[in-house]
């Protein structure tokens, strides 16, 4: 081609015909998701029922319901709000702390560049099943198995968060520099020691962040699961608003909302003084 | 050739060693290679040709298909995990892109040169020995970078890393050098101290290196003997002086060699004259030894 004196005519022919790669090399199956789509939306429009004045009904119910929890009431229950809060963050430490000393492990079993087949076939379906089961199925079995309280509460947030962080410090593992680890095994290093000195350091900001992440959701999560019986602040939450004390779930909400904010503070403190 | 029969001379010796990867590339076809005490050798040859598979044989980081290679008369081809560790103590190996832990501090980086004779506990907590310690300042100080230890890798620039990656393969006393592309990220002038500082601490501590390069020049400038790599197997071994433009065309292809191998015997002129005289002979290696 090039070597067929080529002119400047024809270098603007071959210009006015380039164009950007597109998305979807294939233009059959390009064409055919966008149409599909446009179809979907139109069907799912014209199908969906929508009631209106259902709908606007139901907005005064709405803010009736939001009145009911004003003021919000924090002397009342005040022992049952504290127990219950006390019995959440203690979850949430221990859940961490457990889900983090196992998701390290399988973590590195699930990095394709340093497990062996098998060992990566079986650390990813541990990952895959931790994160199949949303919490709240998880906490129904437990409560089911240890019986009601912190504990199914505290297994659940542990079984959650191996799930979470073994996959992302799974990928940030994948990610990692291989000349790294290789310069430790050539050292004659042993194997633990080419993964603490070669993997760890490049991994250790996002093991951090992700542990401080983790910390935030466990204790927000600890709230949701006291509603099907495992315990934690939720069960204070769950039952204050079975009682129609709605006050004093204000005062709950406010107090998760508060400890929640703090941990975002401290999360962003300790992330800048370790880095 | 033949002072280089002498056995006990001989730091490695590669026998038919052949690779061939997963993929069905035949990276290396029955290489026969031996390197002597003190010895510095230049390996070159193009992109592919096998220069880093051969060099990760030897460390066994790279599972030879078949052949031998032997350390000190020692084979570690097929030694168990714990034995090879301790044959990789006795190779430094010195990387294209310097390898170094970028989040370590320069001293830590130092002392992981070190991690196959600590324990594990130990190389956490960095307890390592005292007299490990004093190696690496005493290492960082002969480099030029006493006042480094305590900043972090990824602070320092190109020819500094590659300084702190030598104190790393030095700190494991090793005898044999595996350097790969040492020179790839760096300047010209760089290159040329770099190289420099590595022929040096050879000759101060009668070591031996295989020095993978694509820099013929530099090759040719630096180095005692030369190996020419193509397509797996060695068609070149012989000094840097009989590298010609013959010997050049049978390692890459035809090319016009003129310009390389001129600036390569001028650099030689000014460089070479100056350090000739710390080259290791024989006979001091021998009180060394």
């Amino acid at each position: 081609m090039s070597a067929s004196q080529p002119t400047a005519e024809a270098h603007t022919a071959l210009a006015a015909q380039w164009r950007p790669p597109p998305l979807i090399a294939s233009p059959v199956l390009r064409w055919s998701l966008i149409l599909g789509g446009l179809a979907w939306l139109v069907a799912a429009l014209v199908f969906m029922e929508i009631n209106w004045a259902r709908a606007a009904e139901g907005w005064a119910r709405g803010v009736r319901f939001m009145a009911a929890f004003l003021p919000p009431d924090f002397i009342s229950k005040s022992d049952d709000i504290a127990e219950g809060l006390l019995e959440s963050v203690t979850m949430t430490v221990v859940s961490t702390v457990l889900g983090l000393a196992l998701s390290v492990p399988v973590a590195v079993g699930a990095a394709r560049n340093l497990a062996p087949r098998p060992i990566y076939l079986a650390c990813r379906s541990i990952l895959v099943v931790s994160r199949t089961f949303q919490e709240v199925l998880v906490a129904i079995l437990f409560v089911a198995m240890f019986g009601f309280g912190p504990l199914a509460g505290t297994l659940t947030l542990a079984f959650a968060t191996v799930g979470f962080v073994g996959k992302l410090l799974a990928e940030d593992i994948e990610a990692t520099d291989p000349a790294q680890l290789e310069a430790m095994r050539a050292t004659g290093g042993s194997w633990l020691q080419a993964l603490t000195w070669g993997i760890l350091p490049q991994v250790k900001p996002r093991l951090l962040g992700l542990s401080l992440y983790r910390v935030d959701i466990n204790f927000r999560e600890s709230a949701v699961l006291g509603i099907v019986g495992a315990g934690g602040i939720g069960a204070t939450l769950n039952t204050s608003l079975d009682r129609y004390e709605f006050d004093t779930a204000a005062a709950i909400l406010l107090l998760i909302i508060l400890i929640v904010m703090a941990c975002e503070y401290a999360s962003g403190v300790i992330r800048k003084a370790a880095l | 050739m033949s002072d280089r029969s002498l056995d006990r001379l001989a730091v490695l010796e590669v026998a038919r060693l052949s690779k061939r990867y997963p993929t069905g590339d035949l990276a290396l076809r029955e290489v026969d290679l031996r390197v002597d005490r003190g010895e510095v050798v230049a390996l070159i040859g193009p992109s592919g040709a096998g220069k880093s598979t051969l060099i990760r044989c030897v460390n066994q980081l790279v599972q030879p298909t078949s052949g031998v290679v032997r350390l000190d008369g020692t084979e570690v081809t097929g030694l168990g995990s714990r034995a090879l560790r301790r044959a990789r103590r006795r190779m430094g190996m010195i990387f294209q892109e310097y390898a170094l832990i970028e989040r370590l501090t320069v001293m830590e980086n130092a002392l992981s040169g070190r991690l196959g004779y600590v324990g594990f506990w130990r190389s956490w907590f960095r307890r390592f020995p005292m007299s490990d310690v004093a190696e690496a300042f005493a290492l960082l100080d002969r480099v030029g970078l006493a006042d480094m230890a305590n900043k972090r890798a990824d602070a320092l620039s190109g020819g500094q890393r590659q300084r702190v990656g030598i104190v790393r393969a030095l700190m494991q006393r090793p005898e044999l050098l595996l350097v790969d592309e040492p020179t790839a990220s760096l300047d010209p002038k760089t290159s040329r101290q770099i190289m420099r500082l590595i022929l040096e601490l050879c000759a101060e501590r009668g070591l031996a290196a295989i020095i993978n390069i694509h820099d013929v020049a530099l090759a040719r400038q630096f180095a005692m003997r030369i190996v020419g790599l193509r397509s797996g197997a060695i068609v070149f071994d012989g000094a840097p002086g009989s590298l010609d433009a013959a010997a050049l065309t049978s390692i890459y292809g035809v090319e016009d060699w003129s310009a390389t191998l001129g600036q390569g015997a001028k650099d030689a002129k000014e460089d070479r004259s100056p350090q000739r005289g710390t080259l290791p002979d024989v006979e001091r290696l021998a009180g060394l030894a």
